[in-house]
């Protein structure tokens, strides 16, 4: 940590603002009480500028990012990053507002947030959002508590929530969080939701049933081809449909969630908006939802009054707030910025990210198992299960891919595949790239039937070599 | 679309050949004829020319707090961001990079993480602190969850001094659950202790403070600490301003189970309320009942130091419904930036500029005695926020600072009646002298009527 | 040696000697969940009924619930598994028992799966 990295010797301090201070020998620490005044020393160490500029240039070469190479994580949405719309957010005009300040002198801020609503609500076609959630998680969260209201205020005693086996973890652990009972549904033959089982699940349990939570396409990548039904079905039981928008790259600009029914949806910016992935955050999770429920959302929410852009608190039975302020804004304003850029040709994304998926899945299985693979739209899972016992498992093959300067697919998801691979291109990769994906895949199957050991102990080439995780749980060090 | 779509027609063309269909339409005709292919009702893509002049005019219609002398606080400040931050959250392989979970090329990120979580640890004093959360309202809330969680009890205290959209958060997110959320008044601006005793019991599993609080007042953080020995199992919470703790005790030291936060005052700009930058923090005892993620050191095959994501079987995508929380990312740019700015200040350059801070507090209310309609309106031991009141109105007092270019602070009445009459003014070394000489010129001149 | 081993749907074994139980979880489940490097054990005295969640093991992979097969009350954990919970990946069935209880339903027993029984159903399951 710093004091292993850095010499603890130096003691350059930095000057980055000018201190005017006229009279600096008075001493206002004596109107604090000394009891909780902090004693010696914190332990942060004294660096100069380029001291720490270099650490963090070292630490940013252990890293790859999707300027590096393709990233085809599945459920992920990895895409290019555009430029422009990093340049952008930096606008100190945007940067430098306190969300404190009057609506007059945020004019400009208040007009993305509400022009970036307007059009989420024509994509998806549902008519409210919010931009409050932080992430697709939070706005799941935000999205049940409302659900959670609506039945409450209709006196409907509904705790029960219907989720798909091949859901991503997310869903049950917010479900939870809200207070609901999750009821797990098996997935048919083909990979998409049991007609019959839901309908038992509906007569079994029918006016307890709150609501489905359906990914669309699935984890698998394959589309919910009864939704129509599904909806007719859940509607009649007085049942609300949700969406899980982490999956939106596939079909956005050829179907609107609202068109399938859904009456909540939940988006990823950072996932189908390009917004970047930052090493793990901030994102941000917008929730739209139907005209009925449009009272219970989080306050405030933006509107348009004349031409004025206002924040309206006054949301007759909304959930209240999930955090504090507005959302994510520099995160909402790329994504603005984006589909600004891609305007009416959504239609692109969708086609080019299903082209490659389905082409890299023509492609691979004929060195890998799809064991779901009808209609596969942006991504698709194989199994690499046939490798195992030579040592060729989900983990190594994903090793010994970065030993290729490729970044693995997610591995051991969806839980229904054994030996997952994950693979989700986008429509950012080219030809070349997915070629490269193919033939890197062509030679680690060859290297596990020739030279399984240089699979099974790699990555051999990076600088940190496989971590000892199991060592990290058992002898935990979470600080330094 | 312009801009990223990457094929040529010519390598459609393979593509299509390669699965046998015509066209990518054919990819999406299993959907449902009524729904595909929809109108949607959107401009014509933009060009990047187009794109940067319409970005240019919309930030032409915001005027920054740059453009004024700032007095605004109350949860998020305005500080000097070093360009090396900037510098170094743009390197495309951290700004681009995905979660850390394969951490043999991931080790950038986990690194920083793990520096983050060690530094705030130095700060608050506590045993282990996560990789980040969404901001310090939903950490706070996280932090009630964790108290039912590791007692079984259903109540929890708040005072009233916390911030009032922190407090909000946590009724949200418990209104999905068997809680009970009580609040306990204030009295001088700092939480009632006597209201407290009476308001605690057996089935409370944690008590809630903000120190330094919203009115910028320093609480009884030992006689909190004290009262709670009678309840063992009770909780002992705290919401701290991370740059505070330069100055002040790490609440490890009077006793806190858990310390939250927001560290949003290091390196992260304002930027309209998010993305900021939640902190968790706590003892080892709680470690598998704490929320998001977590880095750890560890060995690689060769022993070569490593780090990597610990404990992921307590979140969301393995436990499932048995998750700690639902919690899927963190805002790990954001605590790059923090984790940067740390170092560039470094142990004396944090102290001063905490010392500056209250500074220029102090100067404030020294000057305040000149002015006969406003005055501190607590007894209680300020940092580097304060109340004032005035008999004056206090929308009027903020639009006369702000014709002359100065916001005055937060109206205090928007969150508490009986501060109808009050403003939370807060000072950053963004607030000069002069500035502040300004401001009180400006009060003195005002009237009644 | 008058030992009866029964086994649940969850994966979890018993084996019974008089009113006593071991309990612990399948090799079959512990082959699936990898290196387990931490359990939590029920508390001396507790009482359970047949399927409430008694413990947990967590690997590096998953974290599980161990179900309590029958009614009963725990009268012994076992505490080797502190320091060495690798004994539950390694010897499930011996040194990486979890928990002993005093069964109150000895009905209950019947409605477990013998081995070949066990076999099936995961074979099924897979």
């Amino acid at each position: 940590m710093p004091d292993k990295i850095f010499p603890v010797k130096n003691r350059r301090k930095n000057k980055y603002w000018t201190d005017t201070t006229r009279e600096p020998e008075i001493n206002f620490l004596e109107n604090i009480p000394k009891n909780i005044l902090r004693e010696g020393k914190i332990g942060l160490p004294q660096l100069s500028e380029s001291q720490v500029v270099r650490h963090f240039t070292n630490l940013a070469r252990k890293n790859y990012g999707v300027d590096d190479g393709i990233y085809p994580l599945g459920s992920c949405t990895m895409k290019y990053n555009p430029k422009v719309n990093e340049d952008i957010a930096k606008n100190s005009n945007f940067s430098d507002i306190h969300p404190c300040q009057k609506t007059e002198d945020v004019q400009g801020t208040l007009k993305v947030m509400y022009e970036l609503g307007e059009m989420l609500k024509e994509i998806i076609g549902i008519s409210a959002i919010t931009l409050h959630p932080s992430a697709g998680a939070h706005g799941e969260f935000c999205g049940l508590l409302i659900a959670r209201k609506y039945f409450e205020i209709r006196n409907e005693n509904r705790k029960i929530i219907i989720i798909p086996d091949s859901a991503h973890g997310t869903n049950f652990a917010s479900a939870a969080m809200a207070g609901f009972n999750v009821i797990e549904v098996k997935s048919n033959k083909e990979g998409t939701i049991d007609l019959k089982i839901l309908e038992e699940l509906l007569k079994q349990h029918s006016s307890n049933i709150a609501l489905v939570m359906i990914t669309n396409p699935n984890t698998l990548g394959i589309f919910e081809k009864d939704i129509l039904k599904i909806s007719s079905l859940m509607h009649e039981n007085g049942s609300l449909m949700y969406y899980d928008g982490a999956n939106l790259n596939a079909v956005i600009g050829m179907v609107r969630p609202g068109d399938m029914g859904f009456d909540i949806v939940h988006l990823n910016l950072h996932k189908t908006f390009s917004t970047p992935h930052g090493g793990g955050g901030p994102g941000a999770g917008p929730i739209l939802v139907n005209e009925s429920l449009k009272d219970f959302l989080p306050v405030p929410v933006v509107i348009k009054k004349g031409n004025k852009y206002l924040l309206d608190y006054d949301i007759k039975n909304t959930i209240g707030k999930i955090k504090s302020f507005y959302g994510n804004f520099s995160v909402c304003l790329k994504a603005y910025c984006y589909i600004l850029s891609a305007g009416n040709s959504l239609k692109e994304i969708s086609n080019d990210a299903c082209l490659n998926a389905n082409y890299l899945k023509v492609k691979l299985s004929k060195f890998f198992d799809v064991p779901y693979s009808k209609n596969t739209m942006h991504e698709f899972v194989m199994s690499a299960k046939k490798y195992k016992e030579s040592g060729g498992t989900a983990l190594n093959i994903a090793k010994r891919l970065i030993d290729y300067k490729i970044h693995p697919p997610t591995i051991y998801f969806p839980h229904i595949v054994e030996e997952a691979l994950m693979v989700e291109p986008t429509e950012t990769e080219s030809l070349e790239s997915l070629e490269n994906l193919i033939g890197t895949f062509e030679k680690i199957v060859s290297e596990i039937k020739n030279n399984p050991e240089v699979v099974i102990n790699s990555p051999v080439s990076t600088e940190t070599k496989r971590v000892d995780e199991l060592r990290a749980l058992k002898e935990p060090v979470f600080k330094e | 679309m312009a801009n990223y779509s990457v094929h040529s027609e010519n390598d459609r063309s393979k593509i299509l050949k390669a699965l046998g269909i015509n066209n990518a339409g054919e990819l999406f005709s299993f959907i449902p004829g009524k729904v595909l292919n929809p109108e949607i009702n959107i401009p014509a893509g933009l060009s990047e020319m187009e794109l940067r002049d319409k970005l240019n005019k919309l930030a032409g219609l915001n005027n920054p707090v740059s453009s004024f002398s700032s007095f605004l606080g109350g949860g998020a400040y305005n500080h000097y961001i070093p360009s090396a931050v900037n510098y170094v959250t743009s390197i495309s392989q951290f700004y681009t990079a995905y979660t850390p979970y394969q951490a043999e090329i991931s080790q950038g990120t986990l690194q920083y993480i793990f520096e983050f979580q060690s530094l705030m640890c130095r700060l608050n004093g506590m045993d282990i602190t996560n990789a980040s959360m969404y901001d310090g309202g939903s950490s706070l809330a996280e932090a009630v969850l964790l108290s039912r969680r590791a007692t079984g009890k259903k109540k929890v205290i708040l005072s009233t001094t916390i911030n009032p959209q922190y407090r909000q958060t946590v009724k949200t997110y418990v209104s999905g659950l068997d809680m009970e959320v009580v609040e306990a008044g204030h009295k001088e601006g700092i939480t009632d202790i006597d209201l407290l005793k009476n308001t605690i019991d057996e089935d409370t599993c944690s008590v809630v403070i903000q120190n330094p609080n919203y009115f910028g007042n320093l609480e009884e953080v030992f006689k909190i600490r004290n009262m709670l020995d009678s309840y063992p199992d009770c909780l002992y919470i705290v919401s701290a301003d991370p740059l505070s703790l330069a100055i002040l005790k790490p609440p490890s030291e009077y006793g806190a189970d858990i310390v939250v936060g927001d560290a949003q005052c290091f390196g992260n700009p304002l930027s309209f309320g998010g993305p900021y930058l939640g902190y968790f923090s706590t003892r080892e005892k709680y470690l598998r009942q704490m929320p998001g993620r977590i880095v750890g050191k560890t060995i690689d095959r060769d022993g070569k130091d490593s780090y990597t994501l610990i404990y992921q079987t307590r979140e969301q995508h393995i436990r499932k419904v048995k998750a700690t929380s639902n919690i899927c990312t963190n805002h790990s740019l954001n605590v790059l930036a923090a984790t940067v700015y740390l170092y560039l200040l470094g142990e004396e350059g944090l102290k001063n500029l905490a010392s500056l801070c209250i500074r220029r507090a102090n100067y404030f209310y020294n000057k305040l005695s000149e002015l006969p309609h406003f005055k501190k309106r607590y007894k209680s031991n300020f940092f580097s926020e304060l109340t004032i009141s005035t008999d004056l109105d206090v929308d009027r007092t903020l639009e006369a600072l702000y014709k002359e270019n100065i916001i005055g602070g937060i109206n205090l009445g928007k969150y508490y009646n009986e501060l109808s009459d009050s403003i939370l003014v807060s000072f950053t070394e963004m607030n000069s002298e002069s500035d502040i000489d300004r401001y009180i010129d400006i009060l003195k001149k005002l009237q009644a009527g | 040696m008058s030992k009866i081993i029964k086994y649940t749907e969850t994966y979890e074994y018993i084996s019974v000697d008089n009113e006593i139980g071991t309990v612990g979880i399948a090799e079959e489940a512990s082959d699936k969940m990898g290196d387990i490097y931490y359990v939590e054990l029920p508390e001396v005295g507790k009482k359970f009924a047949k399927g409430d969640e008694a413990a947990v093991v967590e690997s590096a992979k998953s974290a599980a619930d161990v179900f309590c097969p029958v009614g009963g009350e725990v009268i012994e954990v076992n505490s080797n598994l502190e320091s060495n919970p690798e004994f539950v990946s390694k010897n499930p069935l011996t040194d990486g028992w979890l928990f002993k209880i005093k069964i109150t339903e000895m009905d209950e027993l019947e409605s477990l799966m013998d081995y070949e029984e066990f076999k099936k159903h995961v074979h099924e399951e897979g």
